[in-house]
């Protein structure tokens, strides 16, 4: 409990995850240059900051595809270390990239279970896995689509998603993390997304957003971690900042208006009990 | 701040329409024209092929009254259509991922010869020399996947490659201008011997009953279970028509067919049909039944998706490859025994174009991700058939390819069409 929550002295639980210091060189190109995160169970935090702070960097870093170089990372309190994409899934750790990383002719079952298929013996059980995969998109509430068994060629951007965020969720997993999920959504569509990630959040998981589109962020987000030249800036409460804070974090890494609980980098102020907003 | 618009406790209370048990199941209508919408959609499947296999045979059934559907000439069209049956079956593996083996011919080639070598100049056992020859295709599998998928280089020059080295593989093991004869009963016995008449009527009918039982049941459990089923009336027609379509051919192939049926009585399923249809159940089971089926799918579909969920790639690649030239070993040992020799252009000639034409034809796709090993067979028939007919009727071998190549530009076609209609109405 010590390490975890240095601005949560009592009762909060450590959070799902966090990142400390977290530094990624390629070359003699300093991609990250000490990044924090903090990211609780229940809670959407978003990622955001200009082109080129870093953001992708850091999610592939925690998503284990390249690690950090330095910094620390601790999962539910407990230091880790995350070297591949095998040591991500096995803590819980699930990526939904921006291109989805969806098979068109397959099926959305299919594509749920890609490369985790159940079996019976050495078949598939196609039973179990439609079973399954109609509980995962029924607790998402997810209306929108007429059959699992449709090819993924024929859904919408939306549906597109929105399969790619169940297939994340369906491992029991406890960090989702989501590049850019509204990037080419329409309207609608991005409304209802938006509704998806928080209701995972909802449902108890911890949700990183890396995301554009302030209106977005503040829509749905609880907390907000900014990125500014492969530094944290600050994360700060949602409900405690507002969109010119978070723009002037993002273009000039630090917020000279004397708006409250704005953190200096590599410091982060986060309350973790916030009550939540109306 | 801007006030959220989502609620953070929106707990969406309405009936989810996924969960199971609240599939509303379709009537035999709307599965009937569920499939007709698919068919205008452009996922027209080995529909085609069918269409074109009935036009073929209407055809040639009338202008050739006697001769084409007698069954003399049907057993004919089995044997004719084996090797390149079989050989097409290995290929839509490869076709699947995007890839081509352009070796495959040539592979059965040379897994013809080393059978016919281990038999004949080595006095080996006919199950040492079937597998010398499955070994063969094994280890030109292996060498086809390793520089396709460990190297990176494009499979249409790697198996070009493959194609002339083996063209010079068969001529130095047989010799050029030499030719090995084949005399083992079983190798022989493949391609020209039949099933007993009472035994071809107990596996055609032993196998229509365990078809129609096991997808009845397969339907009853999704029905129990709450997950779409087609409805039993679409289930029992498939199931006429499979029995129909088997018990028919184990009719018309248990009539005397000999020329003298005095002196010698030819009767029954030749036993290559049973053993095609062995090979192709077990390989569609391996595709459509099994995780590593679905990731050749993958693969085919989206490699870079594939690689991210976690599956290797290269290994499905590798497999692939093997699975193929290990078919077309088997269509090897197909050819030797109906010709009970192997000469020094075994597996040369159109046997590859062939074979591609026909998994083309049935309707598996050259852009990977498409296919199935029916389509393979259905294709391999559209194919034998052709030949088969118009060779009856009398028009030369140049008449026949030239026939045969229009067939298969006609069925590209009809996959790019198809394609492009499925992209205009979203089905991909």
């Amino acid at each position: 409990m010590t390490q975890a929550a240095h601005y949560a002295p009592d009762l909060a639980p450590p959070p799902t995850l966090e990142v400390r210091g977290g530094r990624k060189n390629f070359g003699a190109v300093h991609a990250l240059r000490g990044v924090d995160l903090v990211a609780r169970a229940g809670e959407v935090t978003a990622l955001v900051g200009d082109n080129g702070a870093g953001k992708s960097t850091m999610i592939k870093c925690i998503a284990g595809i390249f690690p950090f170089d330095a910094g620390e990372v601790f999962f539910e309190g407990r230091p880790t270390h995350i070297s591949s994409p095998g040591d991500a899934n096995a803590l819980g750790v699930e990526v939904v990239y921006q291109d989805l990383a969806l098979c068109d002719n397959l099926d959305i079952v299919h594509n749920m279970f890609l490369g985790r298929e159940l079996k019976k013996g050495f078949r598939l059980d196609e039973s179990a896995m439609e079973t399954r995969a109609a509980e995962v998109l029924a607790s998402l509430s997810v209306r929108t689509v007429r059959s699992i068994r449709q090819h993924v060629a024929s859904l919408s951007g939306g549906q597109r998603q929105t399969v790619a965020i169940a297939r994340a969720v369906l491992w029991n997993s406890k960090l989702v993390i989501l590049d850019e999920p509204t990037a080419a959504l329409g309207v609608a569509q991005t409304e209802q997304v938006l509704q998806l990630v928080r209701r995972l959040a909802d449902a108890g998981l911890a949700v990183v957003l890396v995301s554009h589109n302030m209106n977005e962020v503040l829509e749905v987000a609880d907390s907000v971690n900014v990125l500014y030249l492969g530094q944290t800036a600050a994360q700060v409460r949602a409900q405690d900042t507002s969109r010119s804070e978070i723009i002037e974090l993002i273009t000039s890494g630090s917020a000279a208006l004397g708006a409250p609980p704005v953190a200096s980098a590599s410091t982060i102020n986060d309350a973790p009990n916030g009550s939540t907003p109306a | 701040m801007s006030t959220p618009t989502v609620s953070r406790n929106d707990r969406n209370d309405a009936p989810p329409s996924l969960l199971a048990g609240s599939v509303e199941q379709p009537t035999f209508g709307e599965a009937v024209n569920n499939y007709v919408s698919k068919v205008r959609g452009g996922d027209m499947g080995s529909l085609p092929a069918i269409l074109a296999l009935l036009v073929l045979l209407a055809i040639f059934v009338v202008m050739k009254p006697e001769t084409f559907p007698s069954a003399l000439n049907i057993a004919n069209l089995f044997q004719q259509g084996a090797v390149v049956a079989t050989i097409a079956m290995g290929l839509v593996f490869v076709l699947l991922l995007g890839e081509i083996d352009l070796s495959a011919g040539f592979t059965s080639g040379v897994s013809g010869a080393v059978l016919a070598t281990l038999l004949t100049k080595n006095g080996a056992p006919w199950y040492v020399a079937v597998i010398g020859a499955l070994i063969t295709g094994l280890v030109v599998g292996l060498i086809n996947g390793t520089l396709v998928a460990r190297l990176g280089i494009p499979s249409f020059v790697v198996t070009l490659a493959m194609f002339l080295a083996l063209q010079g593989a068969v001529l130095l093991i047989i010799g050029t201008g030499g030719n090995i004869s084949i005399h083992d009963p079983v190798i022989v016995a493949i391609q020209n011997k039949n099933v007993p008449p009472l035994l071809g009527w107990a596996i055609g009918i032993l196998s229509v009953v365990a078809y129609g039982v096991s997808s009845l049941r397969t339907w009853q459990l999704r029905r129990q279970r709450g997950l779409l089923a087609a409805p039993v009336g679409v289930i029992a027609i498939k199931i006429a028509a499979i029995a129909v379509l088997v018990l028919g051919m184990i009719a018309i192939l248990n009539q005397e067919r000999s020329l003298h049926p005095l002196r010698v009585s030819i009767i029954g399923v030749p036993i290559v049909v049973p053993v095609i249809v062995t090979i192709a159940l077990g390989l569609g089971f391996l595709l459509t039944r099994t995780a590593f089926g679905r990731h050749i799918y993958a693969v085919g579909g989206n490699a870079e998706a594939t690689r991210r969920a976690g599956i290797r790639v290269a290994s499905v690649r590798m497999a692939c490859f093997m699975i193929c030239s290990s078919m077309a070993a088997v269509a090897g040992i197909f050819a030797a025994s109906r010709a009970t020799s192997v000469d020094p252009n075994a597996g040369g000639s159109n046997v590859l174009l062939y074979a591609v034409g026909a998994a083309v034809i049935g309707g598996t796709s050259l852009f990977g991700g498409k296919g199935r090993i029916i389509d393979a067979l259905i294709g391999a028939a559209v194919i034998a058939v052709i030949d088969n007919g118009m060779g009856l009727l009398g028009y030369s071998s140049g008449v026949r390819y030239v026939v045969t190549g229009a067939v298969l530009a006609a069925a590209a076609a009809v996959d790019a069409l198809s394609r492009r209609q499925a992209r205009s109405t979203g089905r991909g």
